[in-house]
């Protein structure tokens, strides 16, 4: 419209809007908050992994000079009835009732005007156990005479766990079932088949910004200032906990220091709201780096995997069982086990496949999502399987992938036909980046060289709903309100981009509204790369309703809304500097339900993301050290609403992922994690990055999506793992199926093949 | 804990001040507590990520393991002091073109370790900048993005200078 603003905002890379308050130190995190009279909470943890409480004795803690309240499970009980939470089930209560179920389980809260003192009374505090039978592995968990949770109790949001309600002496809290063709038939005609089973460790989403959540009590009203992914879930499931209506609930969450999944749902929401209600005042948590490791973890899994391949290499059969350990508490594991599950043959056009698919109660810390959604660890089974297969029939890896990739038109295992899931782009991209093609040099002496692909999909999670409001102001700028959480992905900036594209104005006049429940309409929750695609939209839409409504003003007082600056229209509607124009706009995609039994549906996802990566490693053959030396990450984001940001978050992403491969794993005796800091649990740093990444975003375009776009945030971790331990046997012959790939493990598979196994 | 309190004076970004700390404070904690300045931020807690860098007598220590007492007469920099002008210097400009950033949580901590180095070593090679930045930690993984801004800040001191 105003021909000298539109430059056309979209695609291009245009700093993030909130660039400057990060680097002098000024962006807005919840942890800068500080409240008059606010009380800082310190928690007392179960030091066992599954046992009764007998006596919770806080009298030496109440003692401490300076100590306000201690706040046990009961105490909650008065003022929230049934105070369990949970997406998916309502099993995990605020503070421990009756029974802890894992260690690091929340017990009691000391509240403190000085977090000093909370934390000394917190140390005093003593509690008797009556221990049970623990179970800590997913695969035991299934027969396990250890059962976690007395009866489920599904949270009634996700129709297929319905039929869980009251189910008891199980620890499966969801089994996922998907049947196409005749997967036993076709493995009888199979002329070979293959059978792997794969592991991957339970890790850490380790934001830099540990938890933390505040909230005040204010006159039949209570407002959470929490550093959430899932603001608009924090709201309703606190309503829905204290029976109040969503309205006197009021969750703020500026910028995140990290997500990466952990900060979904309710973590220390429902507990600063029931302390801020009991003692009258405002209460803040604020969790240590240790204290993340009791809090949220990802799934560590078991992935059993058989194949049914013709002599000239098709894939004809797959059958996938997946055990995920979900720990205590199902969070949103339930979720993974069905959205994750039904991907599990991988990539491939297989026409027979079985899949089942399980959610297992441990007595671990909780599972959730992690960038990925439990994806990273089906490509790890999936495209190592696949490589093995390739390797033991003599085949090239990239061309037994061309043979047997999905391709767009050919129906998914759920039966979902393909489309714009650029898979074979993203393939041959890697290829040529790696110059598959050519000779490559592969080392000599104790210093071995390889190469290897992988390839992994992810269907975005659905149903799900964005809602936007766009304010354009008397003088042609504007306000964005979105509940869409930016934690480092850079929303607020890609959201800007598709206003001004819209609007034709510069992105500069534009200023996003950070959540506010009271204040930004609903979505459902920055995860699963869901925002560009779902808020983008619902946002393109609220943008167009303002642009659509300002063209009306401009014709009912008689000027062209094409080339009349907006304030202009303004000024000769209400006669100088006023009033508003409010778009709205919602979003939801189509979608149909997996049926229960064969887990088929026509329709399983609005969009696929892609992501594929190749490695080039050296492998040190008297140490077992591994050297990343080339890493290349190809993805389909659709067409990019911010290139650069893309970039970086495609990088991340497999950096990320490279600290999930290498080294990261949480370890555990008797259910304690005995590594719980970053002493010794070691995340990325400068050193261990290899001296060359690539990213790139393959020409490609999301039709449902605005612009062109869809999400970003997880495809580069699918399958950087696979792809390094894919390198790793080219290198060396040695085939590694656990991770993490530590210079241990190799080292150890390196001498067993040599027939000089190392002890244990 | 009624603990006695001590004062201290000390130059924060270029200031004179004054504070009454108790002695279990670290320098995170004065800050935050005293001056509302939030910049340098407590992350791991054993000053292994570098989230809570501050500059004291030019040299960058880990404030989360640093007694506030301690700072008593010292020269104290933070993230927060503005540079002349528009109020950003090579550093920041360099991390924001270079989009060296993602939840700008251990931001700060980098951009003054950088600062150091290039007061140090003006035109540093990738492998100095890597162990150099190595004691700091960002879980978004912008490090390539960060090695760029490094070299694309020396370059513009460079031409300033």
């Amino acid at each position: 419209m105003r021909a000298e603003e539109k430059r056309g905002a979209v695609g291009r890379s245009v700093p993030r809007l909130e660039g400057k308050a990060k680097v002098t130190g000024r962006a807005e995190y919840v942890h800068n908050l500080r409240l008059p009279g606010m009380l800082h909470g310190k928690i007392f943890r179960s030091t066992i992994a599954h046992g009764r409480i007998k006596r919770i004795d806080v009298t030496a803690a109440r003692a401490v000079p300076g100590v306000h309240r201690v706040v046990t499970g009961e105490d909650i009980r008065a003022i929230i009835p049934d105070p369990h939470y949970g997406p998916a089930f309502h099993d995990q209560p605020i503070l421990a009732l009756d029974k802890v179920r894992h260690v690091g389980e929340p017990v009691a809260l000391v509240l403190a005007t000085d977090p000093h003192v909370a934390e000394e009374a917190a140390s005093l505090i003593d509690v008797q156990y009556e221990a049970l039978p623990a179970v800590f592995d997913e695969v035991e968990a299934m027969t396990s005479k250890a059962v976690v949770h007395e009866v489920l109790r599904p949270a009634g949001t996700f129709p297929d766990l319905k039929h869980l309600q009251g189910r008891k002496n199980t620890n499966i809290a969801l089994d996922y079932h998907l049947r196409r063709g005749d997967a036993a038939a076709a493995f009888k005609k199979a002329d070979r088949v293959f059978e792997h089973t794969f592991r991957t460790q339970q890790v850490l989403h380790v934001p830099l910004e540990p938890f933390v959540s505040a909230a005040v009590p204010g006159d039949g009203t209570l407002t959470i200032h929490t550093a959430s992914q899932s603001p608009s879930f924090v709201r309703i499931e606190i309503a829905r906990l204290l029976g109040w209506p969503e309205s006197k609930v009021r969750v703020k969450v500026p910028y995140l220091g990290g997500g990466f999944g952990a900060k979904l749902y309710i973590k220390l929401e429902a507990l600063v709201a029931a302390a801020s209600l009991l003692t009258g005042r405002p209460v803040k948590v604020s969790l240590t780096m240790e204290e993340q490791f009791y809090t949220l973890t990802k799934h560590a899994a078991t992935i059993r995997i058989k194949s049914g391949v013709t002599k000239d290499g098709r894939i004809t059969a797959r059958e996938c069982e997946v055990w995920w350990n979900g720990g205590a508490y199902a969070d949103i594991g339930p979720r993974i086990t069905q959205k994750s599950g039904f991907t599990a043959p991988g990539p491939y056009d297989i026409e027979n496949v079985h899949i089942d698919s399980y959610a297992l109660y441990t007595n671990l810390p909780p599972a959730g999502a992690l960038r990925g959604f439990g994806i990273p660890q089906l490509v790890w089974a999936y495209d190592g399987h696949t490589d093995m297969i390739a390797r033991e029939l003599r085949l090239d890896p990239l061309e037994f992938r061309r043979k047997n990739l999905l391709r767009d038109g050919r129906p998914q295992a759920t039966g979902t036909v393909m489309k714009d899931a650029a898979l074979d782009k993203a393939l041959e991209r890697v290829a040529a980046r790696l110059d598959w093609g050519k000779p490559f040099e592969r080392g000599s002496g104790t210093v071995r060289r390889g190469r290897g692909i992988a390839i992994g999909f992810k269907a975005v999670i659905a149903p799900t709903t964005s809602v936007a409001i766009v304010n354009l102001y008397a003088d042609g700028s504007c306000a964005l309100y979105s509940s869409t959480v930016d934690m480092g992905q850079g929303s607020d900036t890609a959201m800007a981009q598709i206003v001004a594209e819209v609007l034709g104005i510069r992105i500069e006049s534009i200023t996003v509204v950070h959540p506010d429940t009271d204040v930004t309409p609903y979505d459902m929750a920055t995860l699963g790369s869901r925002s560009t695609y779902h808020m983008g939209n619902a946002v393109r839409r609220a943008a167009e309703d303002a642009r659509d409504k300002l063209l009306a003003l401009a014709r009912e007082v008689g000027l062209s809304g094409e080339t009349t600056p907006i304030a202009e229209v303004f000024r000769k509607k209400y006669g100088m500097q006023a009033g508003n124009i409010i778009g709205t706009g919602s979003f939801i995609p189509t979608y149909q339900p997996t049926d229960h039994d064969t887990g088929q549906s026509a329709n399983v996802t609005p969009f696929w993301m892609i992501g594929a990566s190749g490695a080039e490693v050296e492998v040190d053959t008297e140490t077992g050290q591994v050297k990343v030396t080339r890493l290349v990450n190809v993805s389909d984001v659709g067409t990019p609403i911010n290139p650069r940001i893309v970039e970086t978050q495609l990088s991340g992403a497999s950096i990320m992922q490279l600290g999930f491969t290498l080294s990261e794993k949480m370890e555990f005796s008797a259910g304690q994690c005995t590594n719980a800091s970053l002493a010794g649990y070691r995340i990325p740093g400068m050193l261990d990055i290899p001296a060359s990444i690539a990213n790139e975003a393959v020409d490609s375009t999301e039709h449902g999506g605005p612009f062109g776009a869809k999400g970003v945030g997880e495809s580069g971790t699918f399958s950087v793992s696979p792809a390094i331990a894919n390198a790793i046997d080219d290198a060396v012959g040695v085939r590694l199926t656990s991770l993490p790939l530590t210079a241990e493990a190799v080292y150890r598979a390196l001498r067993t093949k040599q027939g000089s196994p190392l002890k244990a | 804990m009624n603990t006695v309190q001590r004062t201290i004076r000390f130059t924060l970004n270029g200031e004179a001040v004054s504070a009454d700390v108790p002695p279990h404070w670290n320098l995170v904690e004065l800050l935050q507590n005293r001056f509302a300045l939030f910049g340098a931020r407590e992350s791991c807690g054993q000053g292994l990520c570098g989230c809570c860098t501050v500059l004291v007598n030019g040299t960058a220590v880990t404030g989360c393991l640093y007694l506030a007492a301690l700072v008593d007469g010292a020269e104290v920099v933070t993230i927060e002091r503005a540079a002349d002008g528009d109020g950003l210097d090579a550093v920041q400009k360099a991390f924001i073109e270079c989009g060296a950033f993602q939840c700008g949580f251990c931001t700060p901590g980098f951009i003054l370790m950088t600062r150091q180095l290039l007061d140090e070593k003006p035109d540093p090679t990738e492998d100095e900048i890597r162990h150099y930045l190595s004691g700091n930690l960002c879980r978004c993984g912008a490090y390539p993005e960060i090695i760029e801004a490094v070299r694309r800040a020396a370059r513009m001191r460079k031409s300033t200078s």
